[in-house]
């Protein structure tokens, strides 16, 4: 019996029963609200897995799906008097067609070309942003109107945390799945050799593409469920610097695993959180996070803790 | 005719600064692979640490000197303690922990200094000069003068002295160099001390026109990184081009086409190279071995 | 019959010609080798005609049908195949999931059939490692099949490349130095996995420095120098020929030949 069998359901069992119970251990409903917000940017980060762990393709503009997600629904409700899950839609669709468009040419790109272009990229959609106040707010952003689906709307800290959830089981099933089938050992092969990819008839363009788009929809899917929890949304969502922390907690994690950009995700959301007397440090902080992980778990927390239990396991 | 005057002069003067963050880029790159992002925090430093250490009480050529002194000293700690272990990694490892670097330089900037905005006196006085019918300020010429004499520098340096033409084989061949007993850890602390000078003069000179504060890094390191691609990574020629063509781009852009769109250009010019050609203007094209 | 024709290829790189008018044409159930010194240009060649390069000049048919400048997965869907000499396989995945790499092409592939797991794929999972399994079993790594490949020793590795080249099924297989760095008894076990693939009707084309292996199992041999075609024949004509006697095979490699056909001592 292949061994992926076991460990994706281990993995989604465990998952969901962390969400189920993690409730019970809450002291007030503010920890509702970071565990929501640690579901949705580990959903963002398992799309950006995806194109980075598995197809081995790095993006530093990420962030900008996540805001035109986040703006999607921001926008549509306000200015086009579309009800908010309608808004969710386009805005998961306008993503992947953004995605499909920038992607043919960009992911021709290899190595740090592509991270500076995906880089450019993700900056411009975050100017655009900014500077078309007249649609979006500008700078200083624009607030969100609540989702109400059949009349019930979705409110309070609580809610938020089941539906956030909810989907991050959803979409650690879906890139769990991916695994084991022809596409992710495409995926995975480009990653490893891109010409023994090709000469073994993989099209090599179609699947990094694949996964770009892929990931976009995850990330624009995130940006809205954030925007609509929060009631409020801003131009940092779409920014640089959110980029490169959805990278970090994908890397962080280890790359190419599930449970690594879920654990990443964590660890990034809540440590400023748990450090909230050093506003100040935020950044500093964040810096030095990046750079020791980089140095000293070059393949992130969860290649390097299963590495480190086995040799205990061994002896 | 004044109106292009005026843009051309202010797109030289920024196209300057460019050019000398897309040197340090140049440098850095060539010796150790390495793309620094935290090299616009070089020029933050520059800026930022003459401003506080003059306000102290300190000459302004005296703080000057103390801010690049501290750029190198930063550089080299950034070598030492985040390149340096880090060897053998990934590119993009690479990029991810020098983008952490800049970050954390910044995270420190707000914290050790401010999060104002600050200037420095211009070196010869505000008064105008009148070049073709625009005003162009004399710091202007500071720029573009301070930006010659380091390139004319750096090439000298390069072709003419022995150290130089370590650094351009460690460039060329790092495996090979080390084996004709070149020293490459020196040729890196050279390459990365060297483009955080260059980058902290670059920040001396722009403060007293553009005012400096703690994140003023990260925009310029992109806009440097965008002059290196389009000049070429592989020589100072191609940087110095680079930078000077996106400042023109920009200032032409903004003039003529739109202003709020200013900071965009540097970005669609970074994305156009890539696309149509990614070894820049003056570079040439590699071909994949396999 | 003629399955693959080169004709007149020409590529250069950055002025310096690396091969000049080389043509050549390989047969189904026959195996062609081609041999010269470092440099010839042999490797290059095999990137021409496997997509990898774009050549200069020349023309490649596989079939009949003209395949020159086409991409290495739309060549590897009409028939084509090859092995790289500085080994190329997917390190971090296992045997058996390099060799299902290689029947991509064999597979459906859908990506929202892939991400909701339908039973479709998993029963097409089935199949496909059932041919992979049987391929690792023709080339000895049945045992190994859910070992990480990188962790393969490099004998092993070798094969892996030559078992996930097959799972394509192609007409025409390309190896490229597979018996490069191998041990005597590696190559023995290399020159009659190659004999057996060509028995089933694949022409083979393979680039060697082993002399012994080359003069063994081939039945035409192609001698590159400096980009150009020295001359061409069966084993017996290449190997009695004076110019590739002195210039290629050397002292060494001409003890070695005519000690090929005899029993290892």
């Amino acid at each position: 019996m292949p061994t992926w069998l076991d460990q994706r359901s281990v993995m989604l069992l465990v998952l969901t029963a962390v969400v189920a119970v993690l409730p019970l251990i809450f002291p007030s409903t503010y920890y509702y609200r970071v565990a929501a917000l640690v579901w949705v940017s580990a959903f963002a980060a398992i799309g950006l897995n995806i194109l980075m762990g598995q197809a081995g393709q790095v993006s530093l503009g990420h962030a900008g799906f996540f805001g035109i997600g986040g703006y999607a629904v921001a926008v549509g409700p306000a200015h086009l008097g579309l009800p908010s899950w309608a808004a969710l839609l386009i805005g998961a669709v306008l993503s992947a067609l953004l995605a499909y468009l920038v992607g043919r040419p960009i992911l021709r790109l290899r190595g740090h070309y592509l991270a500076v272009a995906t880089l450019g990229f993700g900056v411009l959609v975050a100017m655009v942003i900014t500077t078309e106040s007249r649609w979006t707010g500008g700078p200083d952003g624009m607030p969100v109107a609540k989702l109400s689906l059949f009349g019930w709307r979705a409110s309070g800290s609580d809610t938020w945390y089941w539906i956030t959830g909810g989907l991050l089981v959803l979409g650690s099933w879906l890139a769990l799945n991916l695994n084991d089938t022809p596409t992710g050992r495409a995926l995975r092969a480009l990653h490893d050799s891109e010409v023994a990819a090709r000469v073994a008839g993989v099209d090599v363009a179609r699947f990094k593409l694949q996964a770009f788009v892929i990931a976009a929809v995850y990330a624009s899917l995130a940006g809205s469920m954030l925007a609509l929890m929060n009631g409020f949304i801003n131009p940092d969502q779409a920014g640089f610097l959110h980029s490169v922390e959805l990278v970090t907690m994908v890397v962080l994690g280890g790359l190419g695993s599930v449970a690594g950009s879920i654990i990443g995700a964590a660890v990034l959301i809540t440590l400023p959180q748990v450090l909230t007397v050093f506003q100040e440090y935020e950044h500093l902080l964040l810096g030095l996070i990046i750079i020791v992980s980089m140095i000293f778990m070059r393949d992130g927390m969860v290649p390097t803790a299963t590495r480190w239990l086995a040799k205990r396991v061994r002896t | 005719m004044a109106e292009f005057v005026q843009f051309l002069m202010s797109g030289l003067t920024v196209g300057a600064v460019y050019a000398l963050v897309a040197l340090g880029f140049m440098l850095v790159y060539n010796a150790s692979d390495v793309i620094n992002f935290a090299q616009g925090e070089f020029v933050m430093l520059g800026g930022m640490v003459t401003v506080f250490v003059s306000a102290a009480g300190v000459p302004l050529p005296l703080a000057a000197l103390i801010a690049v002194a501290a750029a190198v000293a930063v550089g080299l700690l950034l070598y030492w303690l985040a390149i340096e272990p880090a060897r053998g990694a990934s590119a993009v490892t690479l990029i991810i922990i020098t983008i952490g670097a800049s970050i954390l330089l910044r995270g420190v900037a707000q914290v050790l200094f401010d999060k104002q905005f600050h200037k420095l006196p211009s070196f010869s006085g505000d008064v105008p000069v009148n070049v073709f019918g625009a005003a162009v300020q004399p710091q202007s010429f500071w720029v573009l003068g301070g930006a010659a004499v380091i390139v004319i520098a750096l090439h000298v340096f390069l072709e003419r002295t022995v150290l130089g033409k370590a650094v351009l084989a460690t460039a060329a061949n790092r495996l090979a160099a080390r084996l004709v007993g070149i020293n490459t850890a020196t040729v890196m602390m050279l390459a990365f001390g060297g483009s955080a000078a260059i980058g902290a003069v670059a920040g001396i000179l722009i403060t007293p026109i553009t005012l400096t504060s703690y994140d003023v890094g990260t925009l310029l390191a992109l806009k440097g990184f965008a002059a290196a691609m389009l000049g070429g990574m592989g020589s100072p020629l191609g940087a110095v081009a680079g930078g000077l063509l996106l400042g023109l781009l920009e200032a032409l852009g903004a003039g003529y086409i739109s202003s709020t769109y200013k900071d965009a250009f540097a970005f669609i010019v970074i994305l156009v190279v890539l696309f149509a050609m990614p070894q820049g203007l003056f570079g040439r094209r590699t071909v994949e071995r396999v | 019959m003629t399955v693959l024709t080169a004709s007149d290829i020409s590529i250069a790189f950055g002025g310096v010609k690396a091969i000049d008018g080389i043509s050549f044409s390989a047969d189904a159930g026959r195996i062609l080798s081609i041999i010269g010194p470092n440099g010839a240009g042999k490797t290059t060649l095999f990137n021409v005609v496997s997509g990898i390069y774009e050549a200069d000049q020349g023309r490649v048919e596989l079939e009949g049908a003209n395949v020159t400048g086409l991409a290495p997965d739309l060549l590897a869907a009409r028939g084509l195949s090859r092995t790289f000499q500085n080994l190329q396989i997917f390190q971090r995945m296992t045997a058996v999931e390099n060799v299902m790499v290689g029947r991509h092409l064999r597979e459906t592939c859908r990506l929202f059939a892939d991400l909701l797991r339908l039973p479709s794929v998993t029963r097409q999972n089935a199949t496909t490692r059932q041919a992979a399994l049987a391929l690792l079993d023709e080339v000895g790594l049945r045992d190994s099949a859910d070992r990480p490949a990188g962790a393969l020793p490099y004998g092993a590795c070798k094969r892996l490349e030559i078992a996930r080249a097959l799972a394509a099924e192609p007409r025409v297989l390309l190896l490229d130095e597979p018996a490069a760095g191998c041990n005597a008894v590696e190559t023995a076990e290399i020159a009659r996995l190659v004999r057996q693939i060509a028995d089933k009707g694949i022409a083979v084309v393979l680039v060697e420095h082993d002399m012994k292996l080359v003069m063994n199992i081939s039945h035409r041999v192609l001698v590159l120098d400096r980009g150009r075609l020295l001359t061409e024949g069966t084993p017996r004509e290449v190997r009695d020929n004076p110019a590739v006697l002195e210039a290629y095979l050397g002292k060494h490699g001409l003890r070695e030949t005519t000690h090929a056909g005899e029993p290892d001592a």
